[in-house]
């Protein structure tokens, strides 16, 4: 309950001071309200995209996009994590191409992508599948790496063989840290996402950018940042409770036995 | 009685820094169905490696076991081993645990629950069927490996080490509790300890062991009937001879007062 209380005073008081000093910076900076609006500005250009339906939209397509692609990244990166960790000679030829297609920003990638397949929802959610991909195989390889050998041993002696192995102990035993990976790519995809969007798409929350940025309404601009970011932190939020329900029950704990 | 299990001239080299190092030397044993034997010795005298040998976990290359006439080549649902650090699934809770060595035999789903949950009343934790094993203390996880390698009915019980990771009273409570299961479920157990009284209090027969190269420097049979009493005169006698063949006994080892 304290945890409660002392988390909602720094997110006050953080935000709020935040707010304050944009305020001043609008009102005695000097710039050009239509290049720098006040919150109070960005919070009407708020109501306005409310208002006139294209921010939920946005938030809809982009949601979508989002949803389609980073599950797809995970299912792949998993089921591949997977086999290359417990195939471990075959990862020591793939791992020197992923680290080496690691560096490369997706958004390097987007000229191709816009190539070979236009623009709408595809290169967007290709953006996000490429960008979730890389840190749930990391984790999702080195985790098959770290599993108990005694887990293999008592599964052995059970005679617990292929494919059973993998559903019963290795896929449980990395779950955890899979986990971790899911969370680290979850970020990254939708840093991602509003860029790709940003490029190649004609709706979501990107796009909006770019369309008010056309249009020169920067408090349209400021209202969308504003939402990209609440939604990244809900997301994160969102995935760290599941992370932390499984670590409990995983037996991982760090706050003790739980409730 | 039968010879049970035999290891025939067995050796077993690693190459540690370059250099070889003998960890079993021509290493002979039978052993009987039934038996309760202790491998006994001090820190890298091979216990580990011959126990793994015997369960099949390590293909002996120089020599050769048998069990039952089989010559062992792998791990063997009959023969199961229970591990120093428990090796229970973090993420299944006591029942599914004790339900896992169970999966593979083609029983109905009703009667694997079934099962576990007799064995999980015989080490006397039914209260905690759901509980998850980081919520248990160590010597219920110990219980709970036990519950798990009896569930299977195997004929041969491998334990490393298994309480050596517990405070004295558990221990004592476990070595009770294994001596009893050992002679209710007719089990033949190999375990491996180097606590001597441990050894004493359990065992048919000492293995008592020595390092480099690892070698069976005797074995001391333990006449002694059961339950024992460790604060009995035969059981020093007993301890006594153990510690003889380690070359720890003090010159006087008797004293009399008048
Ligand atoms: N895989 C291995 N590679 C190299 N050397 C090994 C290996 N396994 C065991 N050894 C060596 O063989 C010797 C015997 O090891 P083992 O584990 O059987 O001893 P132990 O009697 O079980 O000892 P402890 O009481 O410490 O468990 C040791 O010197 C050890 O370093
Ligand atoms: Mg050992």
């Amino acid at each position: 309950m304290k945890n409660i209380w002392k988390s909602a005073l720094h997110i006050t008081v953080g935000f709020g001071g935040l707010i304050v000093i944009w305020q001043l910076v609008a009102s005695f900076g000097g710039f050009n309200p239509a290049l720098f609006p006040s919150p109070w500005k960005a919070l009407l250009g708020f109501g306005e995209l409310v208002g006139n339906g294209s921010l939920l939209l946005g938030i809809k397509d982009s949601m979508i996009r989002f949803l389609i692609g980073y599950s797809a990244a995970v299912v792949l990166a998993v089921a591949l994590g997977l086999l290359l960790g417990w195939f471990s000679h075959i990862w020591g030829f793939v791992n020197p191409v992923v680290q080496w297609l690691r560096p490369i920003s997706p958004l390097a990638w987007m000229p191709f992508i816009v190539l070979w397949f236009g623009i709408g929802d595809l290169p967007a959610i290709i953006i996000i599948l490429y960008a979730a991909f890389f840190p749930v195989l990391l984790t999702t390889v080195s985790g098959v790496a770290k599993v108990d050998p005694t887990y293999l041993k008592v599964a052995r002696n059970f005679g617990i063989r292929q494919p059973q192995i993998f559903f019963k102990i290795i896929f449980p035993a990395v779950f955890p840290q899979v986990m971790n990976g899911l969370r680290l790519a979850l970020g990254t995809a939708w840093v991602f996402l509003v860029a790709g969007e940003m490029v190649g798409a004609q709706s979501g929350l990107g796009y909006l950018i770019i369309d008010s940025r056309n249009n020169l309404r920067a408090d349209h601009l400021m209202a969308v940042m504003i939402v990209i970011g609440v939604i990244g932190f809900l997301l994160d939020t969102g995935i760290r409770q599941l992370e932390k329900l499984v670590s409990k029950n995983w037996g991982h704990s760090l706050s003790g036995k739980g409730v | 009685m039968t010879v049970y299990i035999t290891v025939k001239d067995v050796s077993q080299r690693y190459v540690q820094k370059g250099k070889e190092y003998c960890a079993l030397e021509h290493v002979d044993l039978t052993i009987e169905r039934g038996e309760f034997i202790c491998l006994l010795g001090p820190s890298g005298c091979g216990k580990t490696t011959l126990l793994n040998a015997i369960a099949g976990f390590l293909p002996v290359k120089e020599g050769s076991i048998t069990i039952d006439g089989q010559e062992v080549k792998e791990p063997s649902e009959k023969y199961v081993t229970i591990f120093q650090n428990y090796g229970l699934l973090p993420w299944r809770n006591v029942q599914k645990n004790v339900e896992l060595g169970l999966e593979s035999k083609a029983i109905s789903k009703h009667e694997r629950q079934q099962i576990a949950e007799h064995y999980i009343e015989l080490v006397g934790l039914r209260d905690f069927r759901h509980h998850h094993p980081h919520q248990l203390s160590g010597g219920m996880q110990q219980r709970v490996a036990i519950a798990r390698a009896l569930a299977t009915d195997p004929e041969i019980l491998f334990m490393d080490e298994p309480f050596g990771a517990l405070d004295a009273l558990t221990r004592y409570k476990l070595q009770d509790e294994i001596a009893e299961l050992q002679k209710s479920q007719k089990k033949t157990i190999l375990f491996v300890t180097h606590d001597i009284d441990e050894s004493v209090y359990l065992a048919d027969r000492i293995v008592v062991m020595s390092p480099n190269p690892g070698r069976i420097q005797q074995i001391i049979p333990v006449d002694m009937g059961r339950p024992r009493d460790r604060t009995s005169a035969d059981f020093f006698r007993l301890r006594d001879r153990v510690f003889e063949a380690f070359g720890m006994l003090p010159p006087q080892t008797t004293e009399y007062f008048i």
